[in-house]
């Protein structure tokens, strides 16, 4: 048997021995995930939107359109009778009322062509509250322009649509950061004292868990005074929905904390005589804060749902705060969703944020802990 | 909440080593039961030398209970007390937070109606109501009628909150049982084939599908289907019942026609359940798919199907039984919202008119009875676990 | 000498990873005699668990076999390949755990923690012969006193985790010897345990081998191991054969540099107090990276070296 095999040298090595540090890793591997990648871009994208929604609406959300009430979205055109436009523009509406359902009924009108001026005058407004201009990204020219038509009182839907990001998206975020402080603080003193307070945060944290949460969110909402102004609203819907929200964060962080303070790297350093600053800032904290952040992540939308729901129940934010789940509520019956649909626009918005905070979460958790095939802590 | 990817939900759980980790405090886990008597000499005053005799007692009964191996199910079932009595004063807590009181409520609206309304009636009122009593007696007053199965008296509704919630709560009941049967007999078969079949067209599919599901609120998918359901089809949707049958007494033909519109609530409510449940499912079956032991299962001769419905799958479903049972909240929850905007004739409504009124018997006893409904599924699926798996029975 | 039970040609396997495709196997040959015991010896990463699960066909993606073959010749019915079987074939499942069987490495993971043991052990007569389930439990019990456990009214019901490590092995042994296959490979089957218990492992397997009369593929990193239990030995390194022969020619005249190596790092082959040798300085500026073709000597070891050793080895 003298089977001769020629195989090419295995090529082993080389390129691997480079070194990388662990941020350097992390990127890599969040890289590799396209999907987060898209959605932190979503997601810029938005909070771009909502940061500088005074500027990117052509109209103030209170701003009443009297000749187009309930009137449906208009699309954007290059093409006219006389043939292509570089400039885009929209056809104003034919309005006729039927006169056997009573309702209203819109055509687009090709006389009435409304050209698009880019940061052109339009209504005022104030940007930040700091800043009075009249400038806005697009207006329509000599008419009107809707691009996810209007509701009942003739307000521009995709004007609130970007107001409503801007209290949505906020409230998205201002909720985790106290949902973090206090799932830090309950979860981290549990992890950091141990023994009987452990047990009984650990209780608390079971007992909460297995609270229905939109009816107890109901109860707590119900609460909130109907005198209180907008921003004390506001306020205290984040903290309702921080109430509880916060025992899934502090479950989190305190099975870091105990698994941390065993994990080997930690217990090296130690050994190897690094101060215990050093262990944690260098060791523990960065490990820690990647999860957190990946936890926080993913927290988001149960916080921007949470809202929207509320609002939705006429219990949360209230008028004239525009919030995404405020302007759902506008679609409550079922007449109303079949004559005026694009009402429901508010609502694909959701969607598209939660999703790409969960993507973008899910990203995270991969960069952060290559070794996590998609498990929960 | 309801179907957010509440940022563990979603996730696979680790393996449950304890099944006690969430739900009820741990039963057998109170500290001092096990320890025995064990009793420092010379107590130098009576009353501390009664004391610690009490105590000494009292740690010797614990003691003894402690050794008794009670069934799990029945330690499990006992450590519900607790948590119960808990969520009460929490739930009770909460509603009595607002400032004001059914009376003062009552008040309003009579007053707008123009009824002028004396001191002394407001007196009365306040006392029919034990609404001058100290709030820890109103509260065992609550809690107390509520042990015994008398949940009080509406002034909403002027009707005793039993029948109130009798009426409804059957209907609540059934539409989150069937949410959550359709959840199981969605996810799993999806979540095993997604699995199986794993960067495969239709796992993508799924994947994207399960992705929109945990992303829409349930009141929003309950608006399109609203929307659908007259646009294409032509027929108002929304109630548990045709408007003939609504009033009917109970037959066949009314149970029928429950069944066809009982199909929307459950698919609305159960959906995000089912997009989580599926995500889970997979990523726990990929997990176990890596595992030695299913490589020498292979080894043996074990044909595919059954490589993995017998050996993963069993163990796959553990974590998945119980996020099942953290699930319960989301279901009830969306159960709540979505009866509001299907105008279904369940407590979700109810409750919210009975907050926003602070009918504190009514409001306090739907969230407990909902609490409990919770706490109920989450024992079922812990002894569910208990049952598949004996690592745990074994503890 | 009766053919052999297993014949691999040319058999190459390949790794897709993230940084490219990685050859994890390539070009090995050797055969498997029928009735003996054959060790595989090998540092870790040198293809040794690859090629035992190619012969299984147990290589899953992201690895595949890229070509090759292995001839497995029944003591009744016809030879085939095993590579050029179809996913669904149904010879390929009597193959695993009927004819060819396997026994890994870790004990504590290799059987399921929710089945009891008895039912693991019986299942694999169910998935080769029309038993009844009492009838395959019974055969389990069976098989399970002959590797050494006791009481099996009560062990037959009891789950792994009640198991130690050792007893878990010899479960695991009697799974995949209860149908009396042909091929019993042994994956590093001792590396776990502790060092008595490792000891009992081995010479149970060796004991079994004699009294069924089986094929034994026995894979180890540890020579000490391949002189107390084989008959031929094997030698890999970065998935090829350095060099084949009996357990006398390869453990008291090695031809391959690497071979010595391996054997000058054993502890106890040195005497007490030396410092062990390390492969790399026994091998010294020897090239063993460079792939040359296996070639059959006269006494009948093959050996992979340049032509230059080659020649020089031939003469002697
Ligand atoms: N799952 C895998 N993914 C990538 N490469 C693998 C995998 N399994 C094995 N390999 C490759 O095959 C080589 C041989 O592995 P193996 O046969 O397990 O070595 P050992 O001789 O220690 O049993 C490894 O060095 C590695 O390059
Ligand atoms: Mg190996």
């Amino acid at each position: 048997m003298s089977d001769a095999t020629a195989a090419p040298p295995p090529a082993r090595g080389e390129a691997l021995l480079a070194t990388v540090t662990p941020r350097q890793l992390a990127w890599r591997r969040f890289k590799r995930h396209r999907l987060a990648l898209v959605s932190a871009v979503v997601l810029g994208v938005l909070y771009l939107l909502a940061l500088f929604c005074e500027l990117v609406a052509p109209y103030s959300p209170q701003t009443r359109n009297v000749a187009a009430i309930n009137a449906p979205p208009m699309g954007i055109r290059f093409f006219h009778t006389d043939g292509f436009h570089l400039r885009p523009f929209v056809y104003g509406y034919d309005m006729r009322v039927n006169p056997d359902t009573w309702m209203r009924e819109y055509t687009p009108n090709v006389g009435k062509r409304y050209p698009l001026r880019f940061f052109a005058s339009g209504d005022e407004h104030t940007l930040w509250n700091l800043l009075p201009s009249t400038r806005h990204l697009f207006v329509a020219e000599g008419g009107y322009i809707h691009l996810f038509g209007t509701d009942q009182l003739g307000r521009d839907v995709f004007s609130r649509i970007l107001y409503g990001a801007r209290v949505s998206l906020s409230i998205g975020v201002a909720g985790v950061v106290l949902t973090f402080v206090l799932g830090i603080l309950f979860g981290g003193v549990a992890g950091y004292l141990g023994g009987i307070t452990d047990r009984a945060v650990q209780w608390f944290i079971a007992v909460l868990l297995a609270l229905p949460t939109l009816p107890l969110w109901m109860a707590l909402s119900a609460a909130l005074p109907v005198s209180w102004s907008p921003l004390a609203v506001y306020f205290g819907v984040t903290v309702i929905l921080s109430l509880l929200g916060w025992p899934y964060l502090a479950r989190q962080v305190r099975g870091r904390f105990l698994a941390l303070r065993q994990e080997d790297f930690v217990i090296a350093g130690r050994l190897l005589g690094a101060g215990r600053m050093r262990v944690i800032l260098r060791h523990m904290l960065p490990n820690f804060m990647s999860h957190t952040i990946t936890a926080a992540t993913l927290a988001v939308p149960f916080m921007i749902l949470g809202e929207t729901a509320l609002s939705f129940l006429g219990i949360g934010l209230r008028p004239p705060v525009v919030s995404w789940g405020v302007l759902m509520q506008q679609a409550q019956n079922w007449q109303v969703i079949v004559m005026t649909p694009w009402l429901l626009l508010p609502g694909l918005f959701v969607i598209i944020a939660v999703t790409a905070f969960n993507l973008l979460g899910d990203g995270l958790r991969d960069a952060a802990d290559p070794y996590n095939t998609g498990g929960l802590e | 909440m309801l179907r957010a990817s509440a940022p563990g939900l979603e996730r696979k759980v680790p393996d449950m080593d304890k099944p006690t980790d969430r739900g009820g405090p741990p039963a057998d886990d109170a500290d001092g039961l096990s320890a025995g008597p064990v009793e420092n000499a010379e107590p130098r005053r009576g009353i501390a030398r009664l004391l610690r005799a009490t105590l000494a007692r009292g740690r010797l009964l614990c003691a003894a209970i402690a050794r008794i191996r009670l069934p799990y199910a029945v330690r499990r079932m006992l450590g519900m007390i607790p948590t119960l009595a808990f969520i009460s004063i929490i739930i009770f807590v909460v509603i009595q937070l607002p400032p004001g009181d059914i009376v003062t409520s009552t008040l309003d609206r009579l007053q707008a109606s123009g009824v002028e309304v004396s001191e002394e009636q407001v007196q009365n009122l306040r006392a029919q109501y034990n609404l001058d009593k100290h709030p820890a007696l109103q509260y065992l007053h609550w809690i107390g009628g509520f042990v015994v199965g008398d949940m009080g008296y509406s002034y909403m509704f002027a009707r005793p909150v039993n029948e109130l919630i009798w009426e409804r709560l059957g209907y609540t009941l059934l539409i989150t049982i069937s949410a959550m049967l359709f959840t199981w007999a969605v996810a799993v078969p999806l979540g095993i084939y997604s699995a199986v079949r794993q960067y495969s067209i239709t796992d993508y599919t799924l994947t994207a599908i399960a992705l929109v599901g945990l992303a829409t609120p349930p009141f929003l998918l309950a608006l399109v289907f609203l929307y659908v359901g007259f646009e294409v089809f032509g027929i108002p949707i929304g109630g548990l019942f045709s408007p003939e049958y609504r009033e009917a007494p109970w037959s066949m033909e009314r149970l029928g026609d429950l069944l066809t519109h009982l199909w929307i609530p459950m698919v609305v409510v159960g959906l995000g359940s089912t997009a989580v449940t599926m995500r889970i499912l997979r990523a726990n079956l990929l997990d176990e798919l890596k595992k030695p032991y299913v490589v020498t299962a292979r080894a043996k001769g074990v044909r595919p199907a059954r490589l993995v419905l017998k050996y993963p799958f069993r163990i796959a479903i553990n974590p998945f039984i119980s996020t099942l049972g953290l699930q319960l909240p989301a279901l009830v929850s969306g159960e709540a919202i979505v009866s509001i905007v299907l105008n279904l004739p369940t407590t979700g409504k109810m409750l919210l008119d009975a907050l926003l009124a602070q009918d504190m018997y009514l409001a306090g006893s739907v969230v407990m009875l909902l609490a409990i409904l919770i706490l109920l599924g989450l024992l079922l699926s812990d002894l569910m676990l208990a049952w598949i798996d004996p690592r745990i029975r074994y503890e | 000498m009766t053919a052999p039970v297993l014949a691999i040609r040319d058999l190459a396997v390949e790794f897709k990873t993230d940084t490219g495709v990685t050859p994890a196997l390539s070009g090995v040959s050797f055969d498997v005699p029928r009735g003996q015991v054959t060790a595989i010896v090998g540092e870790s990463g040198s293809g040794k668990s690859v090629t035992a699960n190619c012969v299984m066909r147990l290589v899953q993606p992201p690895g595949r076999i890229t070509g090759g073959s292995i001839r497995f010749a029944p003591d009744a019915g016809d030879a085939f390949d095993v590579v050029k079987l179809a996913d669904r074939d149904p010879r390929l499942y009597d193959l695993r755990g009927g004819h060819i069987s396997m026994v890994f490495q870790e004990p504590m993971t290799a059987l399921s923690p929710v089945h009891d043991i008895g039912g693991q052990v019986a299942e694999a007569i169910l998935c080769h012969r029309d038993i009844g389930k009492e009838a395959a439990r019974a055969e389990a019990a069976q098989m399970l006193e002959r590797v050494g456990l006791d009481d099996m009214e009560r062990r037959m019901g009891m789950y792994p985790f009640e198991f130690s490590g050792g007893m878990r092995q010899r479960v695991v042994i009697a799974m995949a010897l209860v149908c009396h296959p042909e091929v019993l490979i042994c994956d590093e089957p001792t590396t776990a345990l502790d060092v008595t218990i490792q000891a009992e492992i081995l010479t149970l397997i060796r004991s079994l081998q004699h009294e069924l009369g089986n094929s034994v593929i026995f894979i180890t990193h540890d020579l000490g191991v391949v002189a107390q239990i084989a008959d031929h030995v094997v030698v890999m390194y970065q998935g090829r054969v350095l060099e084949i022969g009996t357990v006398r020619q390869v453990l008291k005249q090695p031809l391959h540099p690497y071979t010595r190596g391996l054997l000058q790092a054993i502890p106890g082959v040195v005497p007490p107090g030396e410092r062990l040798a390390t492969i790399a300085s026994v091998v010294g500026d020897a090239d063993i990276e460079t792939p040359h073709p296996l070639v059959a000597l006269a006494d009948g070891r093959q050996v992979s070296l340049p032509p230059a050793q080659l020649r020089r080895v031939a003469r002697s």
